[in-house]
């Protein structure tokens, strides 16, 4: 049984979690996911590659930035079979360049296998420039920047 | 042109001993740009144009002649100033390093004539056209007449390109930047990691007068504290929320490029300029003046310039001895100052009741459990957060501070402050008085608009900050963001945010729209606070405690609550009614915890701000993970006629 105050201006009701059972029925406006104002996931809708998504953290941005792009590109746009496997030269060029600042890509191993490792390898990019909703990026890879508010609260 | 109006200047002070001929063999010099009506005195008047008289003839030829050999002697040293000049820049281009500091003392050394204090355009490329270290040093007196010579010059100085291109005065400040942004904070990063990620090979220059590479500033009165790291003040180093640690700096410096090397970088990069101040900037001439006198030019330039803490008259007015006990709390120094005090001392007194003040407060009165620091609390509002949190909720989290060790004096204005016996007296305005050691005044941020002057940029009247449209434009070429920046929100009208996030968001905005975006400011940025282990809320939108507010909150089940305790005790306390037989009773200690239990309740759950019966904005209290919907609640700005239902959408019974 929800409980409500009024003090001045301000209204205070409290709920039960029986209270709230009900699916609501308050209406919100459906998004539209060609909405060149919204913040863009990992690929755009056009295909491209967000080179600004968040969840890249600084890897496009570092000084070893043009390498990751062109390895990341060359990957993505990879029509082989085994996806990616034209572009062994560009991430070796990566790995090199990243090998240069090992304090910027702490090393792990299999850097220039996947995608989701490079983007991992720079966790401490990611969460410092997170703005909090970052919209999941497409691919299922690219998971290291998370949604979570607490992410956001303490490393922001 | 230059050479015209260089000689034109030169002529000045000849022209002055007046005549009518002098003014008419200017101009058909061809020097007719305006200035003549300035440079023509008034003593000129009273001689009255040549008029008859073999005297008067025998004087105009004379000063006429005068005038000529003054032009001929003027466009000869033009010439050979200009030649040398050309001898240095070939000289400089094909130099490889610099070590210098000395001025071009040769080409300066030129008679008087050359040293007038109306400058000429072509001294001024002088001092930019750097010294090289084989040229003699200069006496010291000609370095200090260039220097006002140049910064004559520099404020009305369009010259040729050359000239200003030319290396600079100082050593490590490259001439020209694609990308100029001024300041190093937050929003400056954010710019500059955008750019790079959308521009390949952008050369992105950020100057600051910090000393400090990019950081981020919430730590500073949070995290920093709680660590358990006797050096933390050293390493600047916290644990985040899922344990991992790292540095308040963005990056280190190593993902820097070094200034004088970001030309010739290959792949482009961002350089961080520290120490330096930009103190004018000239947008006709799209280029920046340092408090070192060299001058950056640049193509697209963002002003992050951020802002510098208020402080209260009554402490700026009490003098030195108060001031040097007082910290305004900003950046890294004041919070090594800071902790380094709060050691050493018995009694501390945070001014400010708002997020800064009330971060500290929690801060330092956990400090305060393991020493016997005493730490005070004031503030002007009933409660902490007066200004943001509706008034229940701010009287409740008054308390939860309260616990957290600190001396709370609410609806506190203070009337003066005086140094006695080396001890702090507050006297506030109701007649009661606080002793303390030290004062952290945390009253607000004055946002930083010094540039709007030279630059010609308009500065917003209502909330401060340079006023920029809706894509965070000032120009077509400039850009503002961060605290500095009031801007158009589409949604929610012209506003200032002073919160880290926003900093990040319109950082990034910026520096999409300078690498050639049009987007508008549209993603919401929220904020964050934590007060102490009962209080941690996310908010976003526009959260001012003087609008309608309606809060839900999850009602406290019957288990957890003091009743339940004392119901199983077999005390009698059913519900609100019986509030007064019980009272009586012997339970009475525990009849409090009817009228307490509402109190508590505020555990967790989303409060609305409304205007005009949208939300513009929401808190989630104690509610995490929640923030798209929030988000999207805004966005979409419509009329909801069941606040509670709306309030589902956010599940706060689940954790």
């Amino acid at each position: 049984m929800s409980y409500c105050r009024q003090e001045g201006k301000d209204r205070i009701i409290f709920v039960t979690k029986e209270d709230h059972e009900a699916p609501s029925n308050a209406e919100l406006i459906a998004d539209d996911p060609n909405d060149p104002y919204e913040e863009q996931g990992l690929i755009l809708p056009n295909g491209d590659i967000n080179w600004n998504c968040p969840c890249l953290g600084g890897m496009a941005s570092g000084p070893c930035g043009s390498q990751f792009k062109e390895a990341f590109s060359c990957f993505h746009y990879s029509q082989e079979e085994v996806k990616g496997s034209e572009c062994i030269d560009n991430f070796r060029n990566m790995q090199e360049c990243m090998q240069r600042y090992p304090e910027l890509y702490p090393q792990e191993e299999d850097k220039a296998s996947s995608n989701s490792d490079s983007a991992s390898a720079a966790p401490s990019d990611n969460s410092a420039l997170s703005s909090e909703s970052d919209s999941p990026p497409a691919t299922s890879e690219v998971s290291s920047d998370s949604t979570s508010p607490p992410d956001v609260q303490t490393a922001s | 042109m230059l050479t015209c109006r260089s000689v034109w200047r030169k002529l000045a002070p000849l022209a002055r001993p007046s005549s009518a001929v002098c003014r008419q063999s200017a101009r058909r010099a061809g020097l007719n740009n305006g200035r003549i009506p300035t440079c023509v005195p008034a003593a000129h008047m009273s001689t009255g144009p040549a008029g008859g008289g073999a005297d008067n003839v025998k004087y105009a030829l004379m000063v006429g002649a005068a005038c000529i050999g003054g032009l001929t002697y003027a466009y000869l040293t033009v010439k050979g100033d200009q030649q040398r000049y050309q001898e240095r820049i070939t000289e400089i281009a094909s130099r490889s390093s610099k070590t210098a500091t000395e001025e071009p003392a040769p080409i300066q050394s030129e008679p008087p004539a050359a040293e007038v204090a109306e400058t000429e355009a072509v001294s001024e490329p002088e001092p930019e056209a750097a010294p090289s270290p084989e040229e003699p040093s200069p006496p010291a007196p000609e370095e200090e007449v260039l220097s006002p010579e140049a910064e004559a010059a520099a404020p009305s100085e369009t010259t040729a390109p050359p000239p200003v291109d030319s290396t600079p005065a100082s050593l490590k400040v490259p001439s020209h930047a694609p990308y100029l942004l001024i300041g190093g904070g937050t929003a400056s990063f954010a710019a500059a990691r955008s750019i790079r990620a959308r521009d390949p090979g952008a050369r992105v220059l950020i100057v600051t007068d910090e000393l400090d590479l990019p950081y981020m500033r919430p730590p500073l009165s949070k995290e920093l504290w709680f660590s358990d790291d006797p050096s933390v003040t050293e390493t600047l180093r916290f644990k985040q929320w899922n344990g991992k640690e790292r540095s308040i700096y963005f990056q280190p410096s190593s993902f820097y490029v070094n200034p004088e090397e970001l030309d010739r970088a290959e792949n482009g990069g961002v350089a961080v300029l520290t120490g330096k101040k930009v103190v004018h900037m000239d947008v006709r001439g799209n280029k920046v003046k340092l408090d070192d006198d060299s001058e950056i030019s640049y193509d697209k330039c963002l002003i992050a310039t951020g802002g510098v803490p208020r402080n209260l008259q009554v402490i700026e007015r009490a003098g030195e001895e108060v001031m040097k006990k007082t910290t305004l709390f900003r950046k890294v120094e004041d919070f090594k100052e800071l902790d380094k005090v709060s050691r050493s001392i018995k009694s501390i007194t945070i001014i400010g009741g708002g997020f800064l003040g009330s971060e500290l407060a929690c801060a330092l009165g956990r400090r305060s459990a393991e020493s016997d620091l005493e730490v005070v609390q004031m503030f002007p509002e009933k409660g902490n957060m007066g200004k943001v949190l509706p008034e229940y909720l701010s009287n409740w989290t008054t308390e939860k501070v309260k616990r957290e060790g600190v001396k709370i004096i609410s609806e506190a204005l203070v009337k003066s402050v005086t140094c006695k016996d080396d001890k702090l007296e507050i006297q506030l305005k109701d007649g009661r008085s606080v002793t303390t050691d030290h004062i952290v005044a945390a009253v607000g941020l004055e946002p930083n608009v010094d540039l709007a002057k030279s630059a010609g940029l308009e500065v917003d009247s209502d909330f401060g900050g340079f006023r920029v449209n809706a894509e965070l434009q000032a120009r077509s070429n400039i850009w503002v963001a961060g605290d500095a920046a009031c801007f158009y929100d589409i949604r929610l009208g012209r506003r200032r945010v002073e919160h880290h996030d926003h900093a990040v968001v319109s950082g990034r905005l910026a520096g999409e729209n300078m690498s050639g975006a049009s987007k508008p400011y549209w993603h919401q940025s929220m904020f964050w606070s934590d007060l102490g282990p009962d209080v941690g809320y996310e908010a976003i939108g526009i959260v001012d405690s003087s609008l309608p507010t309606v809060g839900v909150f999850a009602k406290a089940t019957a288990n957890d609550t003091p009743r339940a305790a004392t119901e199983k005790s077999g005390t009698g306390i059913r519900s609100e009614s019986e509030t007064e037989d019980t009272a009586m009773s012997p339970v009475a200690s525990v009849t409090p915890a009817l009228p307490v239990n509402h109190k508590d309740e505020y555990g967790k759950g989303v409060i609305f701000y409304l205007r005009d019966k949208v939300v513009v904005g929401i808190i989630l209290w104690n509610v995490f993970n929640r923030m798209p919907i929030a988000r999207k609640i805004i966005k979409d700005g419509e009329e909801h006629a069941d606040l509670n239902e709306v309030a589902k959408l956010f599940n706060i019974h689940e954790d």
